[in-house]
């Protein structure tokens, strides 16, 4: 048995654990802690400055955490012996020399990795950049192309693991389908990934597990099932603050969403009843068809923006 | 996955890697091809308006090396700084995170460019003494000094970019700093001694002219010491602890 396979039988291939990272005073990353199983997509999702990037690079040994750890294959990234040939990373796919052409990046790539020279060509093709297009410099290639070939690069060493920050940034609809069958198709093939966005709907179709993050801390994990699954209602009345009074004069919690709309955990009957009663009309009443999650991520959202504007 | 695929990579192949990226970009291609094309042009000016006795091998050689010295330390700067103006960082420190590994793999690159363009100025000034039908007669000695003289300024530019991480910022400072400690050496008579010691231009010259003395090869040793090793140590500190984004 080699290392490799010796590390699989001790437990998860990502691990983080009670990791955060301060700037100054000011928290980027907040005690969060989760783990990716074998044959998996963990979509990594929060809104800009949430701290995604930040994990990521912490994960990666690129930035150094105040506190907790970061494990890959049970063991510190950085103590990986030759990192590329078992975890395929992409933190942004900007970052190349503007300079040096798409096939040359990647030879470079190939060469500190050990790789034979025709697997460039073979992952070129693969992740649909021509001919051509490799022997331009990547200072001409638009952000989808750039992101092609920061895919390749992940992919190069023939990883099991993948961590890729943003990676649907700047494809078009067709290059996201592509994406979503690539990361699936590493996933079937028992890889393991972790992807992050700052959109749902972009993570909802392809991830297994989602780790909902905002302002640095951990704001809702588990399966897609489980997070997405309708847990109770989605209600709006005439009068917002006459409806939030009568369902708490019901004894039902209800958590204000997105433009006035209100999520409660209960049966549709009951709040119903409890509008009823007090004499609100309901403009809308119906299953809150992601669980809240969406609600939940753009409250969020939201929120940020209200500081935003505040500060 | 084989085993061999789990081995870390030698500093052999880093350093060809290296050695590879300085000159895979337009950049890093035309400034090699620059410091090719001033060389000759400094053999064939010597040729054309030099004195006799500089149209032999010996202080053609030297020519070139002095032209090459004066842009080498900015190839240094740039091997280094370009992975933070370029952003490549990201990829070369997630393949390679034991960070020191890159710069002691760029430290080799770089030497051997080094010892790539002395070669190449040996083969211009050779044609050039050639054409003149000059002196052949070049000491190991000679040619070691020369060899010294190159590696010292391309050192001193990595270090440079290495404890500014910025391109501008080392190219400037690489050149503002010695003469800045040269004329504080000068004007102020307290630190006329300690200059001696700390100033680099004085031995640097004894040691592209010849027939240095013990103590120029002593102030050579500790000039080196600090602009080359003592700021290369500060960058690396500053290495370790910086956050790659």
């Amino acid at each position: 048995m080699d290392a490799a396979a010796a590390r699989d039988d001790l437990g998860h291939m990502i691990a983080v654990e009670h990791l955060s990272k301060r700037y100054g005073r000011l928290p980027a990353v907040n005690d969060i802690s989760f783990s990716c199983e074998p044959g998996t997509v963990t979509g990594f999702l929060g809104p800009n400055g949430a701290g995604k990037s930040t994990t990521l690079r912490m994960i990666c040994g690129l930035t150094t955490p105040n506190a907790g750890t970061a494990t890959v294959l049970d063991t510190s990234y950085r103590s990986l012996p030759n990192p590329g040939r078992e975890v395929g990373v992409l933190l942004d796919a900007s970052a190349q020399h503007s300079g040096r052409c798409g096939r040359e990046a990647l030879t470079l790539s190939a060469k500190l990795l050990g790789v034979e020279r025709g697997r460039v060509d073979e992952l070129m093709e693969y992740v649909g950049l021509s001919r051509a297009a490799a022997r331009k410099r990547v200072g001409t290639y638009s952000l989808g192309m750039r992101q092609r070939l920061g895919i390749a690069q992940a992919l190069l060493g023939g990883p099991r693991v993948l961590i890729l920050d943003e990676p649907a940034n700047g494809l078009d609809p067709e290059g996201i389908a592509w994406m979503r069958r690539l990361l699936r198709d590493f996933a079937d093939r028992a890889g393991t990934v972790l992807l992050s966005s700052h959109l749902l709907r972009e993570v909802e179709a392809v991830a297994d597990q989602l780790v909902v993050i905002g302002k640095g801390r951990i704001v809702a994990q588990g399966s897609k099932a489980e997070l997405l699954a309708a847990t109770g209602v989605v209600v709006r009345g005439l009068d917002p603050g006459a409806l939030h009074q009568a369902l708490a004069d019901a004894g039902l919690t209800a958590t204000p969403g997105s433009d006035g709309a209100l999520l409660v955990e209960a049966e549709a009957e009951a709040v119903g009843r409890a509008a009823a009663a007090a004499g609100v009309v309901l403009t809308e009443l119906r299953p809150a068809d992601t669980g809240g999650l969406e609600e939940l991520f753009l409250s969020l959202t939201a929120s940020d923006r209200e500081e935003a504007l505040i500060s | 996955m084989t085993t061999a695929a789990l081995t870390r990579p030698g500093l052999p192949r880093l350093a060809a890697v290296e050695l590879r990226k300085s000159a895979d970009t337009r950049a890093g291609f035309w400034l090699l091809v620059v410091i090719a094309l001033l060389a000759a042009a400094v053999v064939v000016l010597q040729l054309v308006f030099g004195t006799d006795d500089e149209a032999h091998l010996a202080p053609l050689l030297r020519s070139t090396v002095e032209i090459m010295a004066l842009i080498l330390p900015v190839l240094g700067i740039l091997l280094v700084t370009s992975e933070w103006s370029q952003r490549t960082g990201l990829t070369t420190f997630a393949l390679v995170p034991v960070r020191e590994r890159v710069i002691a793999a760029k430290v080799i690159g770089a030497a051997v460019l080094t010892l790539a363009a002395l070669a190449a100025g040996l083969v211009i000034a050779a044609i050039g003494n050639a054409v003149a039908g000059g002196d052949w007669s070049l000491g190991l000695g000679e040619l070691g000094r020369f060899t010294l003289y190159e590696l010292i300024g391309v050192l001193g530019g990595v270090a440079f970019g290495l404890a500014f991480m910025s391109s501008a910022l080392a190219i400037v400072m690489y050149f503002v700093i010695p003469i800045g400690w040269s004329i504080l050496g000068e004007t102020i008579s307290a630190l006329d001694k300690p200059a001696d010691w700390l100033d680099a231009s004085r031995p640097m010259m004894a040691l592209i002219e010849g027939g240095m003395t013990g103590t120029e090869w002593a102030q050579l040793g500790t000039a080196t010491a600090v602009w080359v090793g003592l700021v290369l140590a500060i960058g690396l500190v500053r290495l370790h602890r910086t956050e790659v984004t």
